[in-house]
């Protein structure tokens, strides 16, 4: 479900400048006229190494991401309000775990190893979307990921389903059919929460006060502060840009709010006749820039939470394979 | 523990979506073995009632055509538009065949 539209470098720094390409002219141009072409690269076929790296980098954070996003749901499932509502979550917790296999499948095809890219998660050099290291309060809070932090999700893959790279596409494809529900789901559990009482409609106010600038942000830097955009555009990889996925999500949820019954924490927000858009104020983008590089509120619990868990299933990995194993040379013994 | 921090092998996964109709290749996994990359299919891939019946191949007994030899392997059938029913001019009258 989860992406930051934008491709976080890995690094301490904000942004890496991409090194001048030392390709073979003819393949490069050859991949070049694919491109433009709005041709698909398949694994087998010959790529630049800086767009192999671009997407190995976008691709595992976007399957990160995947993965810590269980976390903060996964926290309510035992204490969700009813057994319908337990089932749900259980559901879309596993949609999640199955969103990032299929996304680690698919960086697999540009060369990396599963256990690389783990190990690039675990040891904090690898980034995952920046709103899972937010805590989640209440069980709106549970409502407000699905309808907004989906939502915003829904926003940023759409386009990632024509993304030049073959597998990546038809990862995200699969992803965006099954999150339509996530959103809804989200979006029902509050309307629900809205018809009940006062303290549960403050609830999902609160909610969604804490909410909705972080998701504005999950859309990444403005354009004009976004170097690395311009090339994934060139590439196919990045469809629509940052400031253009953020207005098309603010124009589609204020609508939504309003359905609801609760208001956007955000005095500037109105419609701009002239642009046939609504305004938006001004994104903390320095709060976000901390929570980015390891300084939000739950940084450490959701990676602490993320390694624990990899280490304790350990045994579990290692059986199955010595089992396997056991399996293969006794089958072998039968046969000779 | 001597195999430890080995990763699984790597399995592709196709699934037949109804009575019918063809496997359909649909992504990959990692499973200890054939058994259990057959169990995390069905959970991974078929949690929607997309499938009836799952196949798994080791992806390392996959061999598959080099897009190098794209060319010379399938240019060939681009000239031979006779091979199509199209090409042949049937009277009306003789109506569908």
């Amino acid at each position: 479900m989860y992406t930051q539209s934008f491709n976080v470098p890995d690094g301490a720094g904000k942004t890496v400048p991409l090194a001048p390409s030392t390709e073979d002219p003819a393949l490069q141009a050859a991949f070049d006229a694919r491109i433009d072409a709005d041709g698909r690269i398949e694994p087998q076929d010959w790529m630049p190494e800086a767009y192999r790296k671009t997407l190995v980098r976008q691709i595992s954070q976007h399957a990160h991401s995947e993965i810590v996003g269980m976390l903060p749901e996964g926290n309510w499932i035992s204490r969700a309000p009813s057994l319908k509502r337990k089932a749900i979550l259980i559901a879309k917790v596993q949609d999640e775990g199955g969103h990032g296999l299929y996304l680690y499948s698919a960086a697999e095809t540009l060369g990396t190893s599963r256990d690389q890219m783990l190990e690039g998660l675990h040891s904090g050099r690898a980034k995952y979307s920046s709103i899972f290291n937010y805590p989640t309060l209440t069980w709106a809070d549970v409502g407000v990921i699905g309808w907004l932090v989906d939502g915003a999700a829904i926003m940023n893959q759409v386009p990632l389903c024509r993304c030049s790279y073959g597998p990546y596409a038809r990862a995200m494809v699969r992803v965006c059919k099954e999150e339509s529900f996530h959103q809804r789901q989200g979006y029902e559990a509050l309307l629900v929460m809205m018809q009940g009482t006062a303290e549960q409609r403050e609830m999902v106010q609160d909610a969604v006060n804490r909410w909705w600038w972080k998701c504005l942000a999950m859309f990444g830097p403005p354009d004009a502060d976004s170097p690395n955009s311009a090339q994934g555009m060139r590439w196919g990889i990045k469809r629509v840009s940052n400031d253009e996925l953020r207005q098309k999500f603010v124009d589609a949820t204020v609508p939504q709010a309003r359905v609801l019954g609760v208001t956007l924490p955000d005095p500037d927000l109105k419609w701009n006749e002239e642009r046939q858009h609504y305004d938006y104020g001004q994104i903390d983008w320095n709060e976000f820039w901390e929570t980015v590089n390891g300084n939000g509120p739950c940084n450490k619990e959701r990676l602490a939470t993320r390694v624990k868990a990899h280490n304790e299933g350990q045994w579990v990995r290692d059986a199955a394979l010595a089992y396997a194993e056991k399996q293969k040379a006794r089958s072998i013994k039968e046969a000779a | 523990m001597t195999t430890a921090l080995k990763e699984w092998p790597l399995w592709e996964i196709f699934v037949r979506s109804k009575q019918g109709l063809e496997h359909k290749h649909c992504g990959s996994l990692h499973a200890a073995d054939a058994a259990q990359a057959l169990e995390m299919a069905r959970d991974v891939y078929t949690r929607r009632q997309e499938g009836v019946s799952i196949w798994v191949v080791e992806s390392k007994a996959i061999t598959a055509s080099n897009p190098d030899e794209k060319g010379p392997l399938f240019d060939p059938a681009a000239d031979k538009i006779y091979r199509h029913p199209t090409f042949y001019e049937i009277p009306e009258e003789v109506g569908h065949m």
